[in-house]
């Protein structure tokens, strides 16, 4: 099973765009919640009410500052979770085949009753998406929902990892990268998606949208027109007034 | 070759019931699917039905669970045993709570009703905490806007009959430019993500003006890191810009606003400065037909901006001469407050041009017939694709209301308020400030108060005075300080009931808002007040009831306790008689109920107000039996009339031949047709009534028909302001009802009738070269005030706030992360951990609002990291401004509303070793409910 | 990395025993009866001892059986089928030698190769980590095998071999640092290509102000600072006092301070291997 598929049927994953993500944590807590609920064994949380309250999270949000050569520093919040990789070392490592890549849909999941808690997958992965909980003591990790993308006792359009449905900001976006035509291919396409740490050949699916140039002003010499002046000072505003109101339709 | 996979379940039960409610781990009230298994909650998501949140949900709103489940959660009700602030205390039954609240309430209502102060935080039953308080008869009630964004609600309602805050919102579908001032997080919190959602889909422009660059802000394509305190200057700068170059919509304001009324100019008349009226009191314009003055509202009347008018001597001009007159001054050009704005000048000018390209150059037309109230009818719906938001960036300011009306100001004459891309008033506003009711404060002992506390005056004639020109309120709302506190100054309660001024009071009646801590102002010294004893030993505040639901700050001050339910465990009611929750498009209010049981000896606490108004006697809460008019709340919100036709609810009331929403009497069915439609009711506002709403015949008969107000009301947009001028006139001695004169120079200045700016008053009390920089909070958007500490999940995100500074502070002094600073302010200082930010004011530092917790509270265990390094920037605050010689105490607030300018603070800040503690700390207190675990593994299902 | 005791002395104790075992198969030195007893049964105390520790940081401990399943992907799964390999092998062999004074050489050089294999398969599993660009280069397994020699070499009284083992070994910890210092650097990933933003980033804040497993296991900077001692102390009492024991004339008492200063330095070594190691995830926290 560690092995990965050499190919998968679809390749199920996420977007993440960095130019409208807020930073709101909702994706955080949704994920906490349903995860602690379903999948597996619940997301612990060791000390929660005390001095060093430390818990299992299968999808954190940093926040970057990115200081540009000219105009000033911008802040860029950004999502990470599991990232879904076609070459996911996390897997290859695991000695008991608890860890696996779904061949149908590309899911690297953790078979909990086969782990034995090693922590190697967590070692091979380079972008932090696995967490041992301290309570079960099994590896955590982001399951792209997969209790509910299929789940029949949700509506249709409930069928979307639950960080997605919740996102405020609709930052984040979930479809099927194998598709070219999928929303999220398309997105992806026409606005860049990246891969996180290309140079580890992790080959990720998820893929996250850069933010737009900020800062960089409309083209004065278009703008400029917009303020010539029509008058200087009251008096003449009140002259412009006049021709101005004279000119309208009606009156007004 | 594929490889052998684990069989998986993929369509697990995800619960055994859903139960759709209200959220309330902030006061957005968003709809909630609760879902239940073997009874516990065990997941919640947003309804996607729901108008206000379409299903998304924010991180406080998923962490319900924990809040919900909170060790924190108060048990019983609770009666204070040691001193006040030691959190000792015994619990007692519901019975003898009542009954010992009884013998303190009925002989001061039969006596003094005004000893009683009864006050709320964020409550989201005012119009029924109020009328409770009504019928008690003390004047003094008020929630917290008085702290929070009066400015924000009152410059909105006095020049345009609606505000942002929650009254308005952008028209996201179709706005192509948005500028999002001093806003952090605002009330809406997921509509105004979903919106800059759609604003970015569309790939429109967001700008954001803010000295800090986080959240929205970060999003925004365009930053503008302004100096605090000074939008003002910044937005009558782009007025002065769009004048200049006649980048402004004429039609739009000769019709719907007073632009074209005139004003008197003779400076002996006892009219001066106001807008002139015809015998029936309506202003009057000069008509484009006839040339003569005809009321504005007269059919057919097509006002003339450019007609000036002399009648009996008097020379009569128009609004909009004035205006020219001060905007156009070089007092407003970019070049003038460059400097004191830090935004240059070219990007100031920039910011102007962009505004008029998308304003004129790219207008959004819509196919929508519709009349106005002159009987005109208008082809199409013209937009202005130029909307804009503000909140407490703007109104936490001593300068937030006239700032405020600024951006309304700059707002309507691009014509961008209630068109098309432009900002809209959410149901049941637009309602002019005329529409309101004006503030009552008549006192007769064991009677009600002669009407609704809060309100908004006219004039003079309107203020809150006694007989001798004493306040009549303890919180001095309504006097010449602050003439137009619309939402009563709650910040000012606990310090003005300790100095016994204007009065003495007996009992001090709190619900759900920490005073003790993070709610006031100079916290430490309101810890001193609370439990200042007088010569005899008794504290000068002899009572102290509070409601809460959490073992808060607060609770270890009141001597009785009255436990309220969490959220999931209550009916509550988001009503139009209160703060509903309406978007632009639709009219919606919506209900809480008890989708799970308290497992506690604890109330909902507007059951408890029902039950006390009982025993106390109180009209409308008493049988002619004695017994109580209302079981509970739930039977209250169900047959409640507050005016024929009207209640708490308007959807699913009976009509003569059946259901119907709106006006229509009381349905017992009512709460299970609510629960049945997921808790909430909207019903849409018809297309061609949906923009120009104040003016649109179409919509104000359809709010009548909704029953928002009895008969049509339309109006124009109040650009120049009438009942400030009034209160600038008395300040020249003119009229019956004068200021003291220490005021009447602040009256004059300030309340100017049209928008001007004019420097925080922090900047005239302290030395800006000693205390050169500005310091301020934001919302975390993953914490609620101090709620959000006892919640497993939600502190993990947010357990500690450093200190924010820029990074050429930071370079200058040679920080390194993980070090400490002590900020002085004139009031205080405090030694708090620091860190760098580069997206930041140059002369700004800020941390995250109320982390800081304090040791033994929230049934947090100990040295918790919100104990020792979480602090409060409002130990630095003071609710009065430093004395400056002239033997007076200014008050640390707007002085036309009474707003607390928290935002005015300027602070100096040195290095400093790291203390074993953030300072100032206090003394832990002992806590009134029992530990909390050590671990969770929380799943409810098996 | 997080020096856990558990991997450092399993990586040291087992690495020392297998290498005792190599040495046994080999026939260094031939041995029967109770002196092989002696030999074998200190060979198994450290090796399975090794194993036994590397158990103690396993979650669940009662599933290990599971961990021979993926021999095909996993080191981890090879090194669990070589080290069992070895210790079946080498205890047929042994038992040859301690009861019928017989021995099957064929079976004690297929229990040499296993027992080296083990270190080999132990030291790829660090070796193959991309994400610790420290290791993740071929003077890891090289230090491992070697040590491995040296020290199996001092345990078993090859005073020949073990003095030039020692020496190259010792040499091989030391390339293997210098390399390992230039290794995150060269491995070319940063901030920028963790992020995939452009130009001067820098962690404004991390997700959540509690900690996290991440933190713990990957972003450990404790005592770094004393590299460069705790460097030189490796050498001197893994390599360097042994060396100067096995010149000196032979004498028990010198033979056990060898053994011991040995095992004090490599298990020096390890600690820094560990706690100098790290984690491309660090960049996400702004650490390293
Ligand atoms: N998550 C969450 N949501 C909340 C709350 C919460 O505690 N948590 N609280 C609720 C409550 S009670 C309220 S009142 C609202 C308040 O919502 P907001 O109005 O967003 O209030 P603040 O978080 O204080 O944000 C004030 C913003 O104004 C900026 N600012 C300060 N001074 C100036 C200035 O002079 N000019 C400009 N342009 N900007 C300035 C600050 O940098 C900050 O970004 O939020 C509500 N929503
Ligand atoms: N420095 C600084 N200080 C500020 C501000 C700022 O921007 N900067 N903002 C100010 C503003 S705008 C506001 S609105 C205030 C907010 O300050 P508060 O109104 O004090 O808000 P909370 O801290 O949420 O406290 C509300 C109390 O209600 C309790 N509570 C929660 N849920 C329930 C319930 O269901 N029932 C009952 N009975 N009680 C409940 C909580 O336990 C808590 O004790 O803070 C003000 N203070
Ligand atoms: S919910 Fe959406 S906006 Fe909020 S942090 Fe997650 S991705 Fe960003
Ligand atoms: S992100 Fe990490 S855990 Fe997820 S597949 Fe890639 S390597 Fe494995
Ligand atoms: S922790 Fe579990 S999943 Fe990860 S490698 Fe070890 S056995 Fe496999
Ligand atoms: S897809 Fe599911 S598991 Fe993965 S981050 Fe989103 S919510 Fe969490
Ligand atoms: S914004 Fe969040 S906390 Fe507030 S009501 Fe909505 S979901 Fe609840
Ligand atoms: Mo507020």
């Amino acid at each position: 099973m560690t092995q990965l598929p050499e190919t998968t049927t679809r390749k199920l994953g996420l977007v993440i765009d960095l130019d409208t993500c807020v930073g709101c944590h909702a994706c955080v807590i949704s994920c906490k919640g349903w995860n602690t609920e379903n999948y597996g064994a619940p997301l612990s949380d060791t000390d929660p009410y005390g001095a060093d309250p430390s818990g299992t999270f299968l999808n954190r949000v940093h926040s970057y500052e990115v200081t540009p050569e000219t105009g000033p520093a911008q802040l860029v919040h950004f999502p990470k979770s599991c990232l879904h990789c076609d070459d996911a070392p996390c897997v290859t490592v695991c000695p008991t085949g608890a860890s696996y890549k779904r061949a149908d849909d590309g899911i690297v999941l953790v078979n909990e009753s086969a782990c034995i808690g090693c922590g190697l997958c967590a070692w091979a992965c380079p972008y932090g998406a696995r967490e041992m909980d301290p309570v079960e003591k099994v590896m955590k990790k982001c399951t792209l929902c997969v209790d509910r993308i299929y789940n029949e006792n949700l509506p249709e359009v409930d069928r979307v990892p639950a960080c997605v449905r919740t996102c405020p900001s609709g930052a984040r976006h979930f479809g099927d990268f194998a598709d070219p035509d999928s929303h999220v291919s398309r997105l992806s396409a026409e606005r860049g998606g990246m891969d996180l740490m290309p140079e580890m050949g992790t080959r990720p699916v998820n893929k996250y949208l850069p933010p737009r140039p900020r800062d960089v002003g409309g083209d004065i010499d278009i703008l400029a027109p917009f303020l010539t002046p029509v008058t200087d000072g009251p008096k003449g505003f009140l002259g412009w007034l006049d021709r101005a109101l004279s000119t309208l339709p009606g009156g007004n | 070759m594929t490889h052998p996979e684990p069989a998986l379940n993929l369509s697990p039960p995800v619960s055994d019931e859903v139960r759709q409610t209200t959220c309330y781990m902030c006061a957005c009230r968003c709809g909630i699917n609760v879902h239940l298994k073997n009874g516990k909650v065990a997941y919640i998501e947003g309804n996607r039905d729901h108008p206000v949140n379409k299903g998304v949900l924010c991180a406080k709103g998923s962490a319900g669970i924990m809040q919900h489940n909170a060790p924190s959660r108060l048990r019983a009700p609770l009666k204070r045993t040691g001193p006040r602030g030691s959190g000792e205390y015994e619990e007692i039954s519901w019975d003898e709570a009542l009954t010992l609240a009884t013998s303190w309430l009925k002989p001061i209502r039969d006596t003094a009703p005004e000893k009683l102060a009864f006050f709320t935080g964020r409550d989201q039953s005012q119009s029924f905490t109020s009328l409770w308080a009504q019928a008690y008869g003390t004047p003094n009630y008020a929630a917290h806007g008085g702290f929070c964004s009066v400015n924000m609600a009152a410059a909105g309602i006095y020049t345009m009959g609606g505000a942002f805050w929650e009254f308005g919102q952008p028209d996201w579908d179709h706005a192509k430019l948005f500028l999002l001032f001093g806003v952090a997080e605002d009330h809406d919190s997921n509509p105004i993500k979903m919106g800059i959602g759609k604003l970015k889909g569309r790939g429109a422009k967001v700008i954001g003006i803010n000295p800090i660059r986080t959240g929205y802000n970060a999003v925004a394509d365009d930053w503008y890191g302004i100096t605090p305190g000074t939008d003002g200057l910044l937005v009558l700068a782009l007025v002065h810009c769009l004048m200049t170059a006649g980048q402004i919509d004429l039609p739009y304001l000769a019709q719907f606003t007073n632009a074209a009324c005139l004003v008197n100019e003779d400076p002996g008349s006892a009219q001066h400065g106001l807008i002139l009226k015809n015998e029936d009191g309506k202003a009057l314009v000069i008509d484009k037909r006839t040339g003569k003055p005809a009321a504005w509202d007269g059919a057919g009347v097509e006002p003339d901006l450019g007609a000036t008018w002399r009648h009996k001597g008097v020379t009569h001009r128009p609004v909009l001469h004035h205006m020219a007159d001060r905007y156009l001054s070089a007092d407003y050009a970019p070049e003038a407050v460059a400097e004191r704005t830090g935004i240059p000048v070219d990007r100031i000018r920039h910011l102007a041009a962009e505004i008029a390209r998308t304003a004129f150059e790219t207008p959004v037309v819509l196919d929508r017939e519709w009349t106005d109230f002159r009987g005109k009818t208008h082809k199409t719906m013209i937009g202005r694709p130029v909307a804009m938001h503000a909140m407490r960036g703007i109104s936490a300011h001593s300068n937030g209301f006239q700032t405020a009306r600024a951006l309304h100001l700059l707002q309507i004459l691009i014509g961008a308020v209630e068109t098309p891309g432009g900002m809209r008033f959410k149901p049941p506003y637009p309602k002019p400030a005329t529409a309101h009711p004006k503030p009552h404060c008549k006192v007769t002992p064991g009677q009600p108060l002669n009407g609704p506390h809060l309100g908004y005056p006219q004039g003079p004639a309107d203020l809150c005075l006694t007989g001798d020109g004493t306040a009549a309120r303890i919180d001095k709302a309504f006097t010449w300080e602050n003439p137009l506190s619309a939402h009563g100054m709650m910040h000012m309660v606990i310090s003005n009931a300790h100095a016994g001024d204007p009065y003495r009071i007996d009992t001090l009646f709190l619900y759900m808002a920490n005073m003790a801590w993070n709610s006031s102002m100079n916290t430490s010294g309101t810890m001193e007040m609370l439990t200042d004893t007088d010569e005899n030993g008794d504290y000068v505040i002899p009572h102290i009831i509070y409601s809460d639901a959490y073992a808060s700050e607060m609770v270890a001050y009141a001597d009785l306790i009255l436990p309220d339910t969490t959220y999931l465990e209550r009916h509550d009611c988001i009503s139009l008689l209160d703060r509903p929750i309406c978007e632009a498009g639709a009219v919606a209010d919506a209900i809480r109920w008890p989708v799970v049981e308290p497992d506690r000896d604890v109330r909902g606490f507007q059951s408890v107000l029902c039950d006390l108004g009982a025993r106390l006697g109180l009209p409308g809460f008493v049988n002619a039996d004695g017994s109580a008019t209302y079981a509970d709340y739930a039977d209250y919100i169900t047959n409640h009339i507050r005016r024929p036709g009207i209640g708490p609810l308007a959807g699913w009331r009976m009509g003569e031949t059946g259901l119907q929403h709106g006006r229509g009497g009381a349905n017992q069915g009512q709460l299970d047709s609510y629960i049945a439609n997921g808790g909430f009711w909207v019903e849409h506002v018809p297309d061609d009534a949906a923009y120009y709403k104040p003016f649109n015949m179409g919509y104000q008969t359809w709010a009548v028909k909704m029953g928002f107000y009895d008969s049509p009301q339309p109006y124009i947009f109040q650009l120049y302001c009438d009942p400030l001028r009034r209160f600038q006139m008395a300040a020249q001695g003119v009229g019956a009802h004068q200021p003291p004169d220490h005021l009447r120079g602040q009256i004059m200045t300030t309340m100017d009738p049209l928008p001007l700016w004019y420097p925080p008053f922090e900047d005239g009390h302290v030395d800006p070269v000693e205390y050169p920089l500005h310091a301020l909070t934001q919302r975390p958007m993953a914490m609620y005030h101090s709620w959000g500490s006892q919640n497993a999940w939600l502190r993990q995100i947010h357990g500690v706030n450093p200190l924010y500074v820029p990074t050429r502070l930071w370079v200058q002094h040679g920080f390194k992360p993980g070090d400490w600073a002590r900020v002085s302010s004139a009031h205080g200082s405090i030694t708090v951990p620091v860190a760098e930010m580069a997206a930041l004011n140059d002369n700004t530092v800020w941390t995250w609002n109320a982390i800081g917790k304090r040791k033994g509270t929230w049934a947090l265990d100990g040295d918790t990291p919100e104990a020792t390094q979480g602090f409060l920037l409002n130990h630095l605050i003071h609710e009065l401004l430093p004395p400056r010689g002239d033997g007076l105490r200014w008050s640390n607030s707007d002085p036309i509303t009474g707003q607390a300018a928290w935002f005015d603070l300027r602070v100096k800040l040195e290095p400093s070793a790291a203390p074993d503690a953030s300072q100032p700390h206090h003394p832990g207190m002992a806590s009134p409910v029992p530990p909390a675990p050590g671990h969770l593994s929380w799943k409810v299902g098996t | 990395m997080h020096p856990a005791p558990s991997v450092i002395w399993f990586t040291t104790l087992s690495g020392l025993g297998f290498g005792l075992l190599f040495w046994l198969g080999l026939g260094y030195p031939v041995v029967t009866g109770w002196a092989a007893f002696a030999f074998f049964t200190i060979g198994y105390l450290l090796a399975v001892g090794g194993l036994l520790a590397s158990t103690f940081h396993l979650g669940h401990p009662e599933r290990a059986l599971r961990a021979f399943t993926q021999w095909h992907t996993s080191w981890l799964s090879r090194e669990a089928w070589l080290a069992v390999s070895a210790l079946v092998v080498m205890a047929v062999y042994g038992a040859g030698l301690v009861f019928f004074d017989n021995r099957i050489n064929g079976l004690g050089w297929l229990g040499a190769a296993f027992s080296l294999g083990t270190v080999g398969t132990t030291s790829m599993i660090y070796a193959q980590l991309k994400t610790v660009p420290r290791w993740h280069h071929w003077s890891t397994p090289v230090m491992f095998m070697t040590t491995a020699l040296a020290g199996g070499a001092l345990l078993a009284g090859q005073s020949r071999f073990a003095l030039s083992l020692l020496a190259i070994a010792g040499t091989a910890l030391l390339g293997h640092w210098m390399a390992g210092d230039r290794q995150f650097g060269a491995s070319g990933t940063t901030l920028n290509t963790a992020t995939g933003l452009p130009g001067q980033v820098r962690s404004f804040a991390p997700p959540h102000t509690g900690s996290n497993y991440l933190l713990r296991e990957f972003v450990y900077v404790v005592g770094r600072k004393h590299a460069g001692r705790l460097r030189m102390l490796a050498l001197v009492l893994g390599f360097g006092v042994p060396i100067l024991c096995l010149v000196l004339p032979f004498n028990h008492w010198l033979a056990a301070v060898a053994v011991l200063s040995h095992i004090a330095g490599i298990a020096t070594g390890r600690w820094l291997f560990f706690a100098q190691a790290e984690h491309v995830v660090g960049l996400y926290y702004g650490k390293r």
